[in-house]
């Protein structure tokens, strides 16, 4: 059934036609699924939304109008699928298809293939997106619209020698891309003319798995850079106006982690340029819609375009609250056929932006991405300059299938140093339990004085390497302190609400006074920090759902959040977070893991895409012995020691669970000695 | 002042008791990486279910059964049974005492009735959750854990140690499905409006001395609050309703000895709570009934027969504490021991025995004089002093409560500043076990 689609001139009599859109489906899920239906809502358009088996419970579903399960978890067979989306964008009557980002969201044929059934696809034409897909087309373009582009090969030749030629002509260091990636897949860097070839056949083989292409494209890369992007948006009409630029230099894994508007430092001359020239490019493909203009800036504020992301980014949010837009509205509106709300003159930047995008993910082990339930979730609360872009409530899961992000907070502040204050203010009332995150890391790089400064580069991260990543400390007597008083708290209100919900509440054995015939019981819970006596004392009370700790340890008083989960007491303040853990006796440890010892194991589950050793090789540490594909991201497992491969536990194309060894792995010493015996 | 070292006398046992076998029994047994039994306790227990708690102590010979640990034990599943309380065994013994082997193991009462009430406990739906802590009390190869819990099955759960055979202890509780029916009203409790050490100086240590037992009922129960009944009839009986942590509960208390009258209010009073299915409690402080020919005539053995009979029969709860003197058959129509009372209290500074030592020390003397007379010699003061001084001596120390306690005719010595306390945990204990309808009696008429 085609969707209704009613044409009518416009009471101004303008000579263009608009499309009514009632009803959106939203082709997408978490956070971006739930934002793109809270506008709609606003507007009072109909949502439609479509889900995994993974997401049967999740929060984009229950926001929705409606749902519709479109198949298993796996994003190929479900989110991935065009014919599924569309048969439901058919069968619910939808007018328009809202792609988010990822996903379908810059897929030629899906674009395609909604026009012909009548369907309004939220997003540039599919012959925009087919250009600026193709990395080299793209800078062809840009080149003869007058965009600087940076110096590479975009070449046909795919031959490891012409690529690696073209690598020496450049000059290292080189970046080797996947003409059609994006998102840092199928992205590697190529330092020497030694480790090229190496980096290349593991993009390749990113490439292949996630784009199942793998053309590449050399170019220079360049040191320190920053990276800077605009936010444009065309209509049908042909306009097309920037909303200023956004600096998402600061990277981990080639991917954004913390984003602002204004980018800090740049002068109103450069970023006029920038903006106008990124409006130049949007010009030069025709675009509509929601499009965001990448540059690599060098030190001296010189930018050269990267590529043309043609869709709604992420990241947009920090445009919306220095502009005051909503860039969801104005997709909706510009693919309905209506004008840009705003043209250029009226778009005034105010204030400054932050996001920081919260991961579940492990910073201390290179931002392993980690998936689980988030057992306690509390955020700061809301308001206008506060916004928490999230996908998911406290209970759900994080899921191993599809982007480990667990929300995006969002701040605006009159200006950088009041908006960065905001964001870490927010950043502490962010409270997570059950799985990794980078909310302290996060802590750590906005407070840092380089990041302070505004001094950002996509190498911020390694370059204050040991300012971002502090040796734990052990917590302070006073948390100890704390976290033992939860404990005791914690401990007696599970006392009460038993005693209180039995069937006698006042029988004195319910009074837990330790009482004994005769003699004085005391429990006494000795704590011994050092030599210190602590004086401590303290009540838990319970305010919109979390439980505070309000306790004086001698003499200071503080209230931090207290949750206790298993055998982990986490304390949430205004100074940051800690846990102490209580330990576990050993009849409840559970027996000790057997299995093979000393071999390598899998950081997570994910399955084994290479296996690069058998049984009887001799390795030395750092060898890579496997590679695997977990959260979509390709990990090569390298020998923890030097020694002989015993024997290999998994095959190619099987699947790993984490902490599973991998491989039998036998020092090479142990081995003499245990000839020689 | 005496009373403070009455107090003190009974803190100073206990501490001796807490010692178990001595230092260095206690350091023997804690090298092992064992708990004391003790301290086994203290980390079993939470404010969930009421157990009754049977824990051998290895540091006192070896945790081996004596005749009066077999009496102990009986004791504890006797409380189990009255009360359907789950029972749990902590077991650490090196079973019967050999060379007492005949005072422990023919009998009805002995040894191996422990087993027989394990069986009828648990035939009557009350739990035995059975945990032997430290080592057993056969060689690893004989009796092992790996051997029971595996080979033989035997034993449901294989524990690590000590810390862990508790934890599966508390999860075998948690697992009893079991809930406690409170079939009486319960209120808010309040504490009594008048402290508790108070009682120190208003019973003193002189027996001889009488105390209003109102006052003590007022350190007691929920805000002091004593609805008397027939107050001014019998009135060396003092019967009425209180509230002990929110249980209801009928208060019978002695304020000398007993008359017909009392015996009648007494009898009254029973019939009344068990119709109204209302917990007794037993304030003891009693020489006996009245003696005299005015009183025989006037049928005070009839009247006494009828509050023994109300006493025997009453089903509901029982509590006693012994305050004071508890002499005679003034025992038995106040729910001495043999009454069956759900648990039975002594105070430190009250005394049991058939009559006071003066007493029978008088009586014995009479006797002897009477004989000697009889025969034609003589008995002269210095003789009968002479033949009475043991006498007394005898009854004073056997009439001590220590004694008494040291032979379980009680269910211990307490503070009497910590009696509602132990009240009210004998109460909510008590509360455990489904009521059953008091059927009386002939009442003698």
């Amino acid at each position: 059934m085609a969707a209704v689609i009613l044409s009518f001139p416009t009471l101004q009599g303008l000579r263009i036609f608009t499309q009514r859109i009632e009803k959106v489906l939203i082709a997408n899920r978490g956070e971006i699924a739930c934002r793109v239906m809270r506008s709609a809502k606003k507007m009072g358009v109909r949502s439609v939304a479509v889900y995994s088996d993974a997401d049967t419970h999740s929060m984009h579903v229950a926001m929705a109008d409606e749902a519709y399960h479109i198949g298993p978890a796996p994003s190929q067979q479900s989110y991935l699928s065009m014919d599924k989306v569309l048969e439901v964008a058919k069968k619910s009557g939808s007018h328009a298809v809202h792609p988010g980002y990822g996903f379908l969201s810059e897929n030629t044929e899906f674009a395609e293939a909604c026009k012909q059934e009548g369907i309004i696809f939220i997003g540039p034409p599919s012959s925009a997106i087919r250009d600026m897909g193709i990395k080299s087309t793209s800078k062809h373009i840009m080149s003869a619209a007058g965009v600087p582009i940076i110096g590479g090969y975009h070449g046909e030749d795919q031959s490891n020698e012409k690529l690696q030629a073209e690598a020496v002509r450049i000059g290292y260091p080189v970046m080797i891309k996947a003409v059609r990636g994006g998102g840092g897949k199928g992205m590697r860097i190529a330092r020497s003319d030694s480790d090229f070839l190496e980096q290349l056949e593991s993009a390749r083989r990113e490439a292949r798995k996630s784009f199942n292409d793998d053309v590449m494209l050399i170019e220079k890369f360049v040191e320190d850079p920053r990276h800077v992007e605009v936010q444009v948006f065309g209509d049908m009409h042909g306009n097309a106006v920037y909303l200023f630029e956004r600096d998402c230099s600061v990277q981990r894994r080639h991917q954004k982690i913390i984003e602002e508007a204004p980018a800090p430092g740049i002068s109103p001359e450069v970023r006029r340029k920038l903006g106008e020239a990124a409006v130049r490019a949007a010009k030069a493909v025709n675009y509509v819609g929601a499009g965001t203009v990448e540059f690599i800036m060098d030190a001296q504020h010189n930018f050269y375009f990267m590529e043309m992301n043609t869709r709604l980014q992420v990241e947009h949010p920090v445009s919306e609250m220095i502009t005051g837009t909503d860039l969801v509205e104005w997709q909706l509106r510009v693919a309905a056929g209506e004008r840009l709300p705003l043209l250029q003159e009226d778009i005034m930047l105010r204030g400054h932006s932050f996001e920081a995008r919260i991961y579940a993910e492990d910073p201390n082990n290179d931002f392993l991405p980690g998936a689980g339930p988030l057992l306690h979730l509390s955020t700061p609360s809301p308001d206008q300059h506060t916004r928490i872009e999230t996908g998911v409530r406290e209970g759900d899961e994080v899921s191993a299938h599809y982007d480990p992000m667990i929300a995006k907070l969002v701040v605006w502040g009159e200006d950088r140093s009041a908006a960065l204050k905001k964001l870490r203010y927010c950043l502490r009332q962010y409270n997570i339990v059950g799985l990794n995150t980078n909310i302290d890391f996060l802590l750590n790089l906005s407070g840092h004085p380089e990041f302070e400064a505004g001094n950002v580069s996509t190498s911020f991260i390694p370059q204050h390497y040991a300012d971002l990543f502090p040796t734990p400390k052990a917590p302070s007597g006073a948390t100890i302190c704390q976290a033992a008083l939860g404990l005791i708290l914690q401990e007696r209100n599970h006392t009460l609400g038993f005693t209180q919900s039995s069937t006698d509440p006042f029988s004195p054995f319910g009074s837990s006074s330790g009482w004994r015939n005769n003699i004085l019981f005391n429990r006494n819970v000795t704590l011994q920090v050092g030599d210190e006596v602590n004086h401590v004392t303290g009540e838990v009370e319970m305010e919109g759902g979390a439980s505070f700790l309000h306790c004086t340890v001698n003499g200071v008083k503080s209230r931090p959040k207290l949750v206790i989960l298993d055998n982990t007491v986490h304390l949430f303040s205004t100074e940051g977070s800690s846990q102490v853990s209580v330990p576990v006796p050993k009849y409840r440890a559970g027996v000790g893991g057997s299995g093979a010892q000393g071999g390598a194991v899998a950081p997570m589950t994910g399955t084994i895409e290479k296996v690069l050793v058998k049984a009887g090789d001799k390795v030395t540490v750092g060898d890579p012995l496997m590679v695997m594909i977990a959260m979509k991201m390709e990990h090569t497992i390298r020998a923890p020691k030097s020694g002989v491969i015993k024997k290999v536990l998994f095959s190619e194309g099987s699947q790993a669970n984490r902490h599973a060894p991998l491989v039998e792995l036998v020092e090479e010493e142990e081995q003499a000695e245990g000839s020689s015996q | 002042f005496q009373i403070f070292f009455v107090i003190l006398l009974l803190f100073i046992y206990y501490f001796l008791i807490n010692s178990g076998g001595g230092e260095k029994a206690r350091r023997l047994h804690t090298s092992r990486g064992k708990l004391l039994p003790r301290e086994r306790i203290d980390r079993l227990l939470d404010p969930g279910v009421e157990c009754i708690i049977v824990a051998n102590d290895a540091t006192v010979k070896g945790g081996t059964y004596y005749p009066i640990t077999v009496k102990k034990h009986l004791r504890a599943q006797e409380i189990a049974q009255q009360n359907h309380l789950p029972c749990i065994y902590l077991v650490d013994s090196g079973g019967a005492n050999l060379p007492r082997q005949a005072e422990v193991f023919p009998d009805r009462d002995h040894f191996g009735r422990i087993f027989y009430n394990q069986a009828r406990l648990s035939s009557e739906g009350i739990s035995q959750v059975k945990a032997a802590t430290g080592e057993e009390v056969s060689a690893e190869d004989l009796g092992g854990a790996d051997l029971h819990c595996k080979k033989s099955g035997v034993t449901d759960h294989y524990a690590l140690d000590d810390n862990h055979a508790l934890h599966l202890a508390r999860k075998t509780v948690r697992s009893l499905n079991y809930r406690k029916n409170i079939e009486v009203t319960i209120e808010s409790p309040e504490s009594p409006l008048y402290p508790a050490d108070e009682l120190y100086g208003i019973v003193g240590d002189n027996l001889k001395r009488n105390f209003d037992v109102r006052e003590v009922i007022a350190r007691i129960v929920d805000g002091s609050k004593f609805d008397e009944f027939k107050a001014f009839y019998g009135d060396t009986l003092v019967t009425g309703f209180s509230r002990i942590f929110g249980y209801p509960v009928g208060i019978i208390g002695n304020n000398g000895v007993l008359f017909s009258e009392s015996a009648k209010k007494g009898t009254h009073f029973i019939e009344l709570c068990c119709q109204r299915n209302i917990p007794l409690v037993f304030l003891q402080n009693i020489t006996g009934f009245m003696v005299g020919r005015e009183y025989e005539a006037g049928g005070i053995a009839k009247d006494g027969a009828k509050m023994v009979t109300a006493v025997a029969c009453a089903s509901v709860p029982k509590i006693t504490v012994i305050i004071g003197g508890s002499y005679g058959a003034g025992n038995y129509g106040m729910c001495g021991r043999a009454y069956s009372p759900r648990f039975l209290y002594m105070w430190p500074n009250s005394r049991i025995s058939v009559m006071g030592g003066e007493q029978a020390a008088t009586v014995l003397a009479t006797i002897t004089k009477d004989q000697r007379a009889r025969e034609g010699k003589e008995f002269t003061a210095e003789q009968e002093a002479a033949m009475k001084e043991p006498i007394v001596r005898r009854f004073e120390e056997e009439g001590s409560p220590y004694y008494s306690s040291a032979r379980l005719w009680d269910d211990g010595i307490i503070d009497p500043a910590e009696t509602r306390m132990v009240l009210g945990l004998s109460l909510s204990a008590a509360l455990n076990a489904p009521t059953t309808k008091t059927r009386f009696g002939v009442f003698r008429m």
